[in-house]
Formats: C-alpha cells, structure tokens, sequence
C-alpha cells in the first residue's frame, strides 16, 4: 500500500482510540444525567442509541449491497451484504441489551413489549433469518441470491413495524433523537458527549466492516487457490 | 391501450389462471398441502377449545386471547401447507418444465391465487368453529370480515414468496417458517389487534388504521415479491 495511506489509516486509528476513551470518560463522569429519567440512568442513551443507530444502518448496507448482486452478480457485493448482516446482528444484539437494562431501571421490568422492544426483536428475527437461511444453502451463487433476494423483502416489511406500529400505539420510550417536535432537546454537554459517541461508534462499524470484507476476500481467494491446486 | 400490450397481458393473466388451475388440479390428486392445513387447524382448535375454553375466561380477557389465538391457529396452519405450492414443483423435478412454459409473473400469481384460495377455504372452516367453540362474539362484523380478506392476503403473499425461496435450499420445513415469521409479524400483530377491536366496537371506523396498515404491508409485500421473483425462479 502506498505509504501516506497507510499513516493515515494508523492516523484515524490513533484519533478513534483517543475519542473513544474521551467517550467513556465523560459519558460516566463529564455529562450530568438528564432531567426526568431515574437516577444516572439517562447516560445509558451514549451507548444505546448507537447501537441501535447502527443495527438499522448494516440492514440498510445489507440491502443496498443485495440490490445491487441481484443487479450486477459480483461475489464482492454478496460478502458485503453478509458481512453487514452479520455485524448488525452484534449490534441489534447489543441494543436490545442495553434497552432492556434501561427499561429495568426506568420501568421496572427488563421486558414490557413496548412497541419499541417489539421492533428491534422484529430486526433481531430478520438477521437471524438471514443468516441462516445463508446457513441452509450450500452452492455459493444460489444462495448469493435467494439470500439478497430474502434481504430485499425483509426490508420492504420491516419498515412497517418499526415505523408504522409504534406510532399507532402508545410508547413509553423516550423521544427518538428527533422527536415529533423536529428538535434536538438535550443539554449541551449531554449533546457533544452524544454526537460524537455516534460518530465514534460509527467509524468503529466501519471499520470492522472494512476488516471483515479483507478477511472474506482472503478467505475466497485461499479456497480458489486450494481449488487450482487440486485441480494441477 | 395498444393491441400487443393488452395481448400480453391477456395472456400472463391466462397464463397465471392456468397455473392456478393446474395447482388445483395436482392439489386435488393428493390432497397433501389441504389435509395439512385442516387437521393441523382441527388439532390445534380442540387443543384451544379444551384449555381455553368459553368459561375459563372472563368477559373482559376474551378479545385479547380469543384474537390472539385465532390468529396463531391461522398463522401455523398456514405455515404446515403453504410452502407445498413451490416445494413440490422442485421435488417431483416438474420446476424445470414449468420455467420453460410460463413467465415467472404468471407462475407466481398462479401460485398466490392457489395459496390464496387454500387459506380462505381453511378460515372458512376455522374461524365459525372458533367462534362457536370458544363463545366468541363479533360486534364489528364487517371490520372482522375485513381483517380475515386483507391479513389472508398479506399471509399468503409473503409466504408464497418464502416458499419459492425455501424450495431451492436445504431444511425446506423448517426454514419456510423461520423466515416467514419474521415477515409476517408486522401485518399479524395489526391483524390480532384489529380483530381485539372487531370484537367490542361495532363498525369500521375504530380499526381503519389497522385496515390501512394491512393495506399498505399487502400491497408492498406483494410488488416486491413480483420484483424480486425473477431472479429466484430463474436460480
């Protein structure tokens, strides 16, 4: 790799090592809790929303890169569709987790089918789904397509419990970072901490992201070597 | 509209008939997909009907559980017979003859019209059961009939999708309902709660929203199932 690339690339790093740590410092210690949530909380919403910011994300990414195999038939797009299905798993994972430790506190109950619970289970069961349906199929083109075809339909649905169901019935969860007012309401060291945890969080996705499709190239390139090998 | 347009589509709607037909007809031979979904739907109503019977449960539970349960009796029944449509074209080796005959369009809306019409004859048979089993008493009749067409549609429409999928892997059974589960969630839970409505408020204009919403999860399910089919029935 050309050189100045290559220190850039350790640059980012070293920039998202220190931010993170920032994050971690002054989510716990820096930023006050906010206003009417039980005690510390509210700063629970540095990591959560995250989370859950890039569950809905690496679907998209998933979607987006199965249109586009069913469209162009490149192998490429079918590892990058997996590879985000199977980091948005972790997330999704990781903020039904989060939320359901917040509903603890707040509520009392780790699990009250809120409409909001609903949903990120409803995207917990698609990834799932996804992924073992990629699990069910052995030759590498059909599943290739039935799964990006599969991701397809599962986004054409999602969208309805996410978005449709939790405004036809009532929710306890906190306005979403934009709520129905159109405004950001947060305190203002509440907010840096906050966008910047976005940002940071999601650099790391990226990031592992890039990791993980180097890592499928690798794999495939070896077993097409494996294959000549056999074949000489 | 120009001739050659309305001939086209005259022929992919006599296309579709005829694989309708032809799915009745094979359907009809073996009765595997129909003796599924029936005795599936009987078994898991007299399961109901003993442990939840009309008086175990007060007046004021029975909306809530009674909508729930008549639509977990429709979910499963659907799930035991409606992958057969495509499942047995692959195992009896006929997917290749039907993909030379007829254009993807008109295998899958054939398919979705036989799907279709197997759910609404096996709601016919459960849902007066339930009500009479289960002392279920519908005061918004119209909004009830209503929720019965439209969550059909969509259960069909999203499974007859899946099942075309399933039929080209590995664990056919197994992955039809894992993978439609997730597809179905949202247009079941408006359909239970819909039904909760139907069953205390009289008329349609308490579960509108409801209808909206399976409207809307209907007609998108359905469009991206005809976008996307192409390229699954072809593999």
């Amino acid at each position: 790799m050309i050189p100045h690339v290559k220190a850039a690339g350790y640059a980012l790093k070293g920039l998202l090592f220190v931010v993170m740590t920032w994050i971690l410092w002054a989510a716990f210690l820096w930023a006050r809790p906010a206003e009417n949530f039980v005690g510390e909380s509210s700063r629970i919403v540095f990591f959560h929303v995250p989370m859950a910011w890039i569950a809905t994300l690496a679907f998209l990414l998933a979607a987006i890169h199965s249109g586009l195999y069913l469209k162009r038939r490149r192998v490429e797009h079918d590892e990058a569709a997996a590879g985000a299905a199977r980091l948005g798993l972790v997330f999704c994972a990781l903020a039904t987790i989060t939320g359901s430790i917040f509903a603890r506190v707040m509520w009392n109950s780790y699990w009250n089918w809120d409409p909001r619970e609903t949903s990120i289970v409803l995207l917990l069961l698609v990834y799932g789904a996804y992924l073992g349906l990629r699990g069910a199929i052995e030759e590498p083109e059909r599943r290739a397509t039935l799964a990006a075809a599969y991701a397809l339909i599962a986004f054409a649905t999602v969208p309805f419990l996410v978005f449709a169901v939790p405004r036809m019935y009532a929710s306890l969860h906190p306005d979403t970072v934009l709520n129905a007012r159109g405004k950001v309401e947060m305190s203002s060291d509440i907010r840096t901490v906050f966008f910047l945890s976005l940002a940071a969080h999601t650099a790391l996705f990226f990031w592992v992201y890039r990791l993980d499709r180097i890592v499928s190239r690798l794999v495939r390139e070896h077993a097409a070597r494996l294959d000549q090998e056999a074949t000489v | 509209m120009p001739s050659v347009e309305r001939e086209v589509r005259a022929s992919l709607l006599d296309a579709a008939l005829a694989v309708f037909l032809k799915d009745v007809k094979t359907e009809w031979r073996t009765r595997v997909a129909t003796s599924a979904l029936f005795l599936f739907a009987f078994a898991v109503l007299v399961l109901v009907g003993y442990a939840v019977g009309p008086t175990t449960l007060s007046r004021g539970d029975r909306p809530p559980v009674h909508s729930v349960l008549l639509w977990i009796v429709l979910f499963f029944s659907a799930m035991t017979g409606l992958s057969r449509v495509f499942v047995r074209e692959e195992e009896v080796g006929t997917a290749v003859a039907l993909r030379l005959k007829s254009a993807p369009a008109a295998v899958l809306l054939g398919k979705l019209l036989a799907n279709l019409a197997l759910l609404t004859l096996v709601t016919a048979f459960v849902v007066p059961l339930f009500l009479a089993m289960m002392s279920f008493e519908i005061q918004g009749v119209g909004l009830f009939l209503w929720v019965l067409l439209l969550g059909n549609a969509g259960l069909a429409s999203a499974s007859t999708f899946v099942a075309a999928i399933v039929s080209k892997g590995t664990a056919k059974g197994t992955m039809f309902a894992v993978l439609a589960t997730p597809l179905l969630l949202p247009p079941l839970v408006a359909a239970v709660s819909a039904t909760q409505v139907a069953a205390v408020e009289p008329g349609l204009a308490a579960g509108a929203d409801f209808l909206k919403l399976l409207l809307a999860y209907d007609g998108v399910v359905t469009t991206a199932a005809f976008l996307l089919f192409d390229a699954v029935w072809r593999e």
